[in-house]
């Protein structure tokens, strides 16, 4: 194995013989405009009281547009046409009518594949290697996984006769703009929904472009609003008492200021919050595919994914051979431009976000917690951070307690089955879990004891349109894909 | 007026009939906690009249304290609730079902007693014996209704299945004694969870006594923990306590509705908000109470070719 | 044994390989690979049909890549049967490129010892500087392991000064597990390097089995400091792969595997593909194979 018997011998070194030249993807043909109003009723309209805050690319701080800010009149409007087009024409078509608006939706995605991609990539910071083989392909996959269920609402909930909630509301995160769009929005109007969705404040763009191509693709007016805003313009949505169903994705401590406000509404509630994934690598399994694994895990995405895998746990055989298989991976993994195909680690996606992953960092060095960062350079624009490794930290540290959203990984190391399952299970969080053993029946043991809503046996980070992905306890409820998610938008 | 007293003090002893016989004894009714009956730690009780025969009771009033006791035992329960085989957890619903029957005059007595005429009585409680047979056949199949598998795009096997939530509270409707109690948590039971279920005041006798069939059923202690006392009053531990997963609420009451969706939002519990005029039994009832967990799992197969020389 | 077998999971690893492929090779970096690759070529001809007249050919082709265009990387080795060693040996003339054999009875090594060990002896007498030996896959695959691993150490021990390559022949394997075994084994039992295939058998080289035979290369430095050659063979006949293999190595070995000391392509037709895109970036017109010569 990789661990060194010998300390003489020399760490491997990487990165001399090839120095990948920037390859960055063209954004010549890409359109952004210089202001984005609101979708409502669908058209483009300015927000009553005309205000507009700054959309930015997070790796170079360069203001890409401007972004209408809805406030509550605009949110009601909004919600009006919704259940307009909800009581005038959703409803009044049949499923299979509706899900060929869906179809051509994921289509037209398809066909402007790229240009989302690049759109993405400038203003949330992602690689666009991610952008382009993940986030746009899933939210394609999405559209036209659930247009297929439109027309087949009844074998959905057998002997229940279900039917749309009515309007939804609808409120995503920053770290896939558009993935949680297409998450959002295509089992809602499958399931006979019209919907009110707003984009965080950070990364409208993409779901505006997707507004445009919902224009195009001649969906009924109405049937899809965006309304861009921060905070305040999210809670005009959630409390709006014309709102059927909310579907909440972001952080716990929001998701329960929701809940809670929407005590006594009556309206269907689900919500994909936060989580701190625990990955237990056994003493049996690919070691090679584990660390790699474990990359996919936390790193993804700049560690920007609630179901990251931020926990580490290693049995002790294995320990040190893991670390040192880490800590060479990270050698070869490339930050910078995001528009760069070979770059693996993007922009954080803001300053704030920054601020934070860096607060997290020094809480975890001042709880006696060894970092470990590689010696790689980072821009001197945007806001970036290293790929960042914590050994010696316990379950009693914060780093290791709560949700960094950033790519800053926990080791922690342990003997037994029945030790690691108490550790990864300690914690208010269930939203993933990973488990790395070449014994079949050891990832069902351990399986099925891991309180967490999706489990990767020897993987980590994999989504399907088909598969139905959300957390246990304080990580939410709800499903969203597959048959499961559907059923969240029907009564 | 101290003349009238003494003088019909007088005359009730004059008519006094003493029972030469059998002296009934009358039941203590304690709480359901963990598989034993213990009285309330708060050491207060609720009088109640036999509507039937007019003697007292006292049922235990239950506290806050108790409800600690109750989702200690009902946590400590769960793993091992959990873990029992479907085909397990059916045989044991089953045996409640039977238990049930050979108490049926039992549980008639109680009704009637708390008010419910004797035909409205048997009827309950044969619903009872109904709904438990139910129950107890889809303890072993709802799994297959509530779960797929996926065709994910990937080389993987990916399924879906469903797993209890874990600890659930249960307030018990107003309008049925028998059926309605259990009704509100047996699929949760069914479905592999760890119940604490707040009985209807009026009802408690019935609830408790419903214990004892439970315990002597071969139910694991602290699967099912049953509580009596002032719903206004505990409807605040059992949405509030930090171990309970999910909240099952028969309400017709806004208010209540308000209260217990607030306190839920303290640790994203799940609430399930009921009416006991909606669906009767279902196996969507048990969905309620299940978490969906999705496991990926790469498939293999062969690396080398099947090319020879 | 110095170091565990760890299990090899396929999914992972072809996730792995889908990585670097989707590296991005631009300009002076693609220039180098490119010219690196070449001298990283084993100019091969293995035929049963081959002559003097052929082996000759490939040759003076190892010798003179591309006469359009001057100080080129000359290849690694020309790879031959035992029987043409001699021949080749003569046609390079000096320069200092390596004649390698094949041997222990290529491609089946279905044979005894002895025979194996005559054949090996023979290339080396014939003044074969590197020997690219078969391993007993029958033997391994009914899990004779340490028949293995004594065959390859005899082979070895015949070599004396030349260069052993132990060919797992992967395409005959089955499992990566398989694969990963069999280079332990021919490592532990004295290979130079390790090579996937005979190129007689489909599938040939592939970037998995590389990946899995590099990986225990890293393993094995790391528990000994010792470092292993890797030669992947057959079925890297275009220049865009071969870049992809070398983004592999250089990410999973690094700098110290990127030199033909440790790392080496078994090809026939790649050298061309590499020249014709040498070409193509030098002048920036897309090649015909009318315009290189053949070896």
């Amino acid at each position: 194995m990789a661990k060194k018997e010998n300390k003489n011998i020399a760490d491997l070194k990487f990165g001399a013989t090839i120095e990948y030249a920037p390859a960055p993807e063209s954004n010549a043909h890409i359109e952004i405009k210089k202001k984005y109003e609101l979708f409502i009723g669908g058209e483009f309209v300015a927000p009553e009281k005309g205000k507009y805050f700054p959309t930015i690319n997070p790796a170079t701080e360069e203001k890409l547009a401007d972004i209408a800010k809805a406030d509550a009149t605009d949110v009601d409007k909004a919600v009006k046409s919704a259940r307009y087009a909800y009581d005038n024409y959703w409803s009044k078509i049949s499923g299979s009518q509706r899900g060929k608006y869906l179809f051509r939706i994921a289509r037209m995605l398809q066909e402007r594949a790229r240009e989302f991609a690049i759109i993405e990539t400038m203003d949330g910071g992602k690689p666009i290697k991610e952008a382009k083989g993940f986030d746009v392909p899933m939210a394609i996959n999405w559209f036209f996984y659930y247009a297929g269920w439109a027309d087949k609402i009844e074998y959905a909930v057998p002997g229940k006769n279900p039917e749309a909630l009515g309007v939804a509301g609808q409120v995503i995160p920053w770290n896939f703009p558009l993935m949680m769009a297409a998450w959002k929005i295509a089992p809602a109007l499958a399931a006979g929904n019209c919907v009110v969705l707003k984009p965080a404040e950070t990364t409208s763009l993409t779901a505006l472009k997707l507004a445009e191509l919902i224009q195009e693709a001649g969906v009924p007016p109405g049937v899809v609003n965006i309304v861009t805003g921060e905070g305040d313009t999210g809670a005009a949505i959630v409390n709006h008492a014309d709102v059927d169903k909310v579907a909440f994705t972001g952080s716990t401590r929001v998701g329960k200021m929701i809940q809670k406000s929407l005590a006594g509404s009556g309206k269907k509630l689900t919500l994909e919050l936060g989580g701190k994934g625990a990955n237990i690598i056994f003493e049996d399994a690919a070691i090679d595919q584990a660390v790699e694994g474990v990359i996919n895990a936390v790193y993804f995405n700049q560690g920007h994914v609630c179901c990251a895998g931020s926990r580490l746990f290693v049995q002790e055989g294995i320990a040190e051979t893991v670390l040192q298989k880490l800590k060479d991976r990270l050698k070869t993994i490339r930050i910078g431009n995001p528009l760069d195909k070979n770059t693996d680690i993007g922009a954080i996606n803001s300053k704030k976000q920054l601020d934070t992953v860096q607060d997290y960092i020094n809480i975890g060095i001042n709880e006696g917690g060894k970092l470990y960062q590689d010696k790689c350079s980072l821009p001197k624009k945007g806001f970036w951070c290293k790929p960042t490794i914590f050994t010696n930290v316990s379950q009693a540290s914060r780093v290791v307690q709560e949700e960094i959203f950033g790519p800053v990984l926990t080791v922690q190391t342990f003997r037994t089955i029945d030790e690691v399952v108490e550790l990864a299970n300690n914690t208010y969080y269930g939203l993933s879990a990973g488990v790395w053993t070449d014994k079949g029946s050891k990832v069902f043991q351990v399986g099925n004891q891991l309180k967490a809503g999706v489990v990767w046996a020897n993987s980590f980070n994999k989504f399907d349109a088909t598969s139905p992905f959300g957390g246990f306890k304080e990580s939410g409820f709800g499903r969203e894909g597959g048959l499961h998610g559907l059923t969240a938008y029907l009564k | 007026m101290k003349d009238k007293q003494s003088k019909g003090a007088a005359n009730l002893q004059a008519n006094y009939k003493i029972n030469t016989g059998h002296t009934a004894i009358p039941k203590t009714y304690k709480l359901y906690i963990g598989g034993a009956f213990p009285r309330t730690e708060s050491g207060r009780y609720l009088k109640m009249k036999n509507k039937k025969d007019n003697s007292i009771l006292n049922i235990s009033h239950g506290s806050k304290k108790d409800f600690k006791a109750a989702a200690a035992a009902a946590r400590s329960a769960l793993g091992g609730w959990a873990k029992r085989t479907p085909y397990n957890r059916a045989q044991i619903t089953y045996r409640i079902a039977e238990m049930l029957e050979g108490r049926k005059m039992q549980f008639v007595a109680e009704l009637e007693a708390a008010g419910v005429s004797k035909n409205e009585a048997q009827k309950d409680v044969e619903a009872a014996i109904d709904l438990l047979v139910y129950y107890t056949g889809w303890a072993d199949k709802f799994q297959q209704i509530y779960s797929t598998v996926n065709p994910v795009s990937e080389p993987y096997f990916n399924f879906s299945t469903g797993v209890p939530v874990g600890v659930v509270s249960v307030i018990a409707p107003k309008e049925s004694g028998l059926w309605g109690f259990l009704a509100a948590f047996i699929p949760a039971f069914v479905g592999g969870n760890t119940v604490i279920v707040l009985a209807e005041e009026k009802f408690s006798a019935c609830a408790i006594s419903f214990a004892e069939v439970l315990n002597s059923s071969d139910v694991p202690g602290g699967t099912i923990n049953i509580i009596t006392g002032k719903r206004k009053e505990l409807l605040a531990p059992f949405t509030t306590h930090m171990e309970v997963n999910s909240v099952i609420l028969y309400t017709e009451d806004k208010t209540e509705i308000i209260a217990v969706q607030e306190s839920a939002a303290v640790n994203v519990k799940r609430t399930s908000i009921r009416h006991f005029a909606d669906e009767k039994q279902s196996p969507y009832l048990i969905f309620e109470t299940l978490e969906t967990k999705t496991t990926w799992h790469p498939m293999g197969g062969s690396d080398g070719g099947g090319a020879k020389y | 044994m110095p170091f565990k077998t760890p299990k090899i999971d396929r999914v992972g690893i072809q996730e792995r390989c889908a990585k670097f492929q989707s590296r991005s090779l631009k300009a002076d970096t693609k220039k180098k690979l490119l010219r690196l690759a070449l001298n990283m070529v084993d100019l091969t001809t293995l035929e049963g049909s081959d002559t003097p007249g052929k082996v000759k050919q490939l040759c003076n082709k190892a010798i003179l890549p591309h006469g359009a265009l001057p100080n080129l990387p000359q290849v690694a080795a020309v790879c031959v049967y035992p029987s043409q060693v001699k021949t080749a040996k003569k046609a390079l003339n000096g320069a200092k490129i390596n004649v390698a054999s094949v041997a222990t009875v290529f491609p089946s090594g279905q044979a005894k010892l002895s025979i194996k060990l005559d054949d090996t002896r023979f290339a080396v007498d014939e003044g074969a500087d590197e020997i690219d030996m078969v391993i007993s896959r029958g033997e391994f695959l009914r899990g004779n392991h340490n028949y293995v691993f004594d065959e390859i150490a005899a082979v070895k021990e015949a070599c004396g000064k030349a260069r052993l390559k132990v060919i797992l022949e992967t395409g005959e394997l089955s499992t990566l597990d398989n694969v990963r075994k069999a280079s332990e084994i021919a490592i532990l039992a004295g290979a130079d390097f390790i090579k996937t295939s005979t190129g007689k058998i489909q599938p040939a080289a592939t970037m998995p089995v590389t990946l899995v035979m590099l990986e225990t290369i890293r393993d094995y430095y790391y528990s000994t400091g010792i470092k292993i050659g890797m030669k992947p063979a057959g079925g890297i006949s275009n220049a865009k792969l071969a870049l992809h293999y070398l983004v592999m190595v250089s990410e999973t070995l690094g700098d110290d595997w990127m030199n033909n000391n440790y790392f080496r392509f078994g090809a026939s037709s790649l050298a061309n593909d590499l020249l014709r895109q040498i070409v193509k970036q030098e002048s920036g017109l897309y090649q015909s194979k009318d315009y290189f010569s053949i070896g």
